[in-house]
């Protein structure tokens, strides 16, 4: 772990003693900073602990932490509840890892917990191989008298060669480990990890417990898989799915990927799932390709080939077969006698109709590309600022190599991108957060804090877009890092401001009747 | 998986159901070890009494760890558990299989599943199943609410 990781790591550390998963070994941590004598101990605990509106408390785990705390936990119900380890276990998967539920409905009747779980748990019993005189395997037929056998504790005896590949079938292709039954027909007794790690090859048994790990993140509601290509780390965060519509539980992994622990879509703050999925489907949506052409094109009512109109006159003449009409009225240029560019066909009822559905239908897409094009927009430039934050960084070297800057101090500018390319995913969903935000005297607060980030970021943008020379290098860098911070500080007022309101249900939305009873 | 496994066992199982055919159930075509066709004769007595239906099997070289594909073909009875497609919804052919199961006891199953029907009506989400299943019934997510039709 690098030292910023670690920093990161203790500052969203949780010191919640109620929290049910503590996977993290390193209880020993303590909040103490050297520099801070000034202050005594709780308060630098306060300090440290009071996180903003925006912000959620998680920790991050590696396939190493998930595999012992998977171990704890079963070490613990086993001890608790006087069970061999390998039942313990299939006991917490068949309660999907909910130890409380489990001690619970075990102490008050162990017996049918054990029963449906699939369950025996009979130390007389333990499967292991071994040749009976006699035995016919049901699944194979075979009967040859030195042929290796395993039966689980409820007795249903199969040979290995049958278990071996019944086992493979279930966890190569069917990505089965939870619950691998016995092989007999209407009996659920389930295939425990030892059994398993018994009865096939090391491939196989690592498959297996790769699997494992899988549905332990999976079955938990307080984990998340990183949804980074290739990352291995987990993320645990202690925001229920009922909280969604009041907070954007925004986590950052130790890979450096920030995203929603509620929906694992990247970093969308400060709007809430909900919205977001509305919003992306919106987007995708071809239907607003296609009224974009109803707003902006016509069909000719002669040929019916589509007409778009790029000049101010409404003497409209079809390429393709000649017709002459009206763009105004739609009506047939003829009829228009002597009025010419004036047209006074226009408030005829027919004509009035069909314009009033025009009309609407041209502004709610004018409001929609209003907020689309800031949207995408924001993306855009960020990729821009990536760019451009690259050839600066050739140009840096370039100059390293003629005076006697240092890679270090070119690091600024790295910081300044990565915190505008940040600023910019925010302000990239404020407009799909104003897109459905209902207007009204609380909104003021926010529009001001866009606005406000807006100008900070393209004031910072072109500040990192000015040519460099080395012997300004320090007022630049000086200028950067003044920006940086200001910068900064707008984005955080806006998300305070947005997430408190969130919390508070001072938002309205509309489309989302669900969120208003 | 090997074939040996596989080929061993429909071997055998075709034996079985030559010498000691269960009643109302034949063999009318099992020439591969890919796909069989069986004949199943409604139980005098029953409301499918006099009628007679085709069942095809379907078998990976996974079987028996793999359950078959199993639907009727040609005429389909109709039945509360029995989609108009032929496919069948009985749990053991899909998420309660056991490779202890075979050929034989599913047609029985089947079978006693026809015997027990007191009301000859289809599914009641027939026309949406059909025009949203795949070809395989292996592919749906059944859900079994009720085993005693
Ligand atoms: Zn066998
Ligand atoms: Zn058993
Ligand atoms: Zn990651
Ligand atoms: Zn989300
Ligand atoms: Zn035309
Ligand atoms: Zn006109």
């Amino acid at each position: 772990m690098s030292e910023s990781e670690e920093d990161m790591y203790d500052s969203y550390k949780s010191t919640d003693e109620e929290q049910e998963l503590d996977l993290d070994e390193d209880e020993d941590e303590i909040f103490v900073e050297e520099d801070d004598t000034e202050l005594n101990f709780t308060d630098v605990v306060a300090e440290r602990n009071r996180k903003k509106n925006y912000e959620v408390e998680f920790n991050v785990h590696s396939v190493e932490g998930i595999v012992k705390s998977q171990d704890d936990e079963i070490i613990h119900v086993s001890n608790i509840l006087g069970i061999q380890k390998q039942h313990a276990a299939t006991l917490l998967r068949h309660f999907r890892w909910n130890k409380e539920r489990l001690i619970e409905r075990y102490m008050d009747d162990s017996g049918s917990v054990l029963k449906t779980a699939g369950v025996i748990t009979d130390d007389s019993r333990v499967p292991k191989f071994m040749k009976v005189y006699g035995f016919v395997c049901d699944i194979c037929c075979d009967d040859d008298n030195d042929l290796n056998t395993l039966a689980l504790s409820c007795g249903h005896r199969f040979c290995r060669n049958c278990y071996e590949h019944y086992l493979t079938q279930k966890i190569k292709e069917e990505g089965e480990s939870r619950r691998i039954m016995c092989m007999a027909s209407n009996c659920n007794v389930i295939v425990d990890e030892k059994t398993i790690e018994l009865a096939v090859s090391p491939e196989i048994h690592s498959r297996y417990r790769t699997l494992l790990n899988r549905t332990y993140v999976d079955d938990n509601e307080y984990l998340r898989w990183c949804p980074a290509p290739s990352c291995e780390y987990a993320v645990e965060c202690h925001v229920p799915n009922t909280s969604l519509t009041r907070i954007v539980p925004t986590v950052e992994c130790f890979c450096c990927h920030r995203f929603c622990f509620g929906c694992g879509l990247p970093d969308h703050q400060p709007s809430i799932c909900m919205l977001v999925r509305k919003w992306v489907k919106k987007c995708e949506d071809d239907s607003e390709t296609a009224n974009w052409i109803s707003a902006h094109t016509k069909e000719c009512g002669k040929c019916h080939s589509t007409i778009e109109k790029n000049g101010g006159c409404n003497h409209m003449t079809c390429r393709k077969c000649k017709y002459e009409f009206c763009w105004v009225c739609m009506g047939p240029w003829s009829e228009h006698g002597t009025s010419w560019y004036n047209c006074n066909r226009y408030d005829e009822k027919s004509s009035q109709d069909a314009r009033d559905q025009q009309a609407k239908s041209r502004a709610s897409l004018e409001r929609y590309l209003h907020y689309y094009n800031r949207f995408a927009n924001h993306e855009q430039s960020a990729k821009l600022d990536r760019e451009l934050y690259n050839k600066t960084e050739k140009k840096m070297e370039e100059m390293q190599q003629t005076s006697d800057l240092s890679w270090i101090e070119v690091q600024f500018l790295k910081k300044a991108v990565d915190i505008l390319v940040q600023c910019r995913m925010t302000l990239k969903w404020t407009y799909a957060f104003a897109f459905y935000l209902v207007r009204n005297n609380q909104t003021e607060i926010f529009e001001d804090n866009q606005r406000d980030l807006e100008m900070a970021v393209e004031q910072l943008s072109e500040l990192l877009e000015k040519p460099i020379e080395a012997e300004k290098i320090t007022e630049l860098k000086q200028e950067v890092l003044n920006k940086t911070v200001y910068v900064g500080s707008r984005r955080e007022v806006l998300l305070e401001d947005t997430a408190k309101g969130l919390s508070e249900g001072r938002w309205e939305f509309q489309g989302f009747e669900e969120l208003h009873e | 998986m090997s074939m040996a496994l596989f080929t061993k066992r429909l071997a055998k199982e075709l034996s079985d159901l030559k010498i000691n055919p269960p009643v109302g159930i034949e063999i009318e075509e099992a020439e591969t070890f890919k796909s069989w066709k069986l004949n199943l004769d409604g139980v005098d007595g029953t409301l499918y009494a006099g009628e007679r239906f085709a069942l095809e099997f379907r078998f990976s070289p996974n079987y028996p760890m793999e359950s078959p594909e199993v639907v009727f073909v040609g005429n389909i009875p109709i039945h509360p558990h029995i989609y108009s497609n032929g496919h069948i919804c009985l749990n053991v052919l899909y998420n309660q299989w056991s490779p202890v199961l075979s050929v034989r006891s599913i047609c029985l199953s089947i079978q006693s599943m026809l015997s027990s029907c007191t009301c000859k009506e289809p599914p009641p989400d027939n026309s949406h199943y059909i025009r949203t299943a795949r070809s395989s019934p292996k592919l749906t997510q059944w859900s079994f609410h009720d085993d005693s039709v």
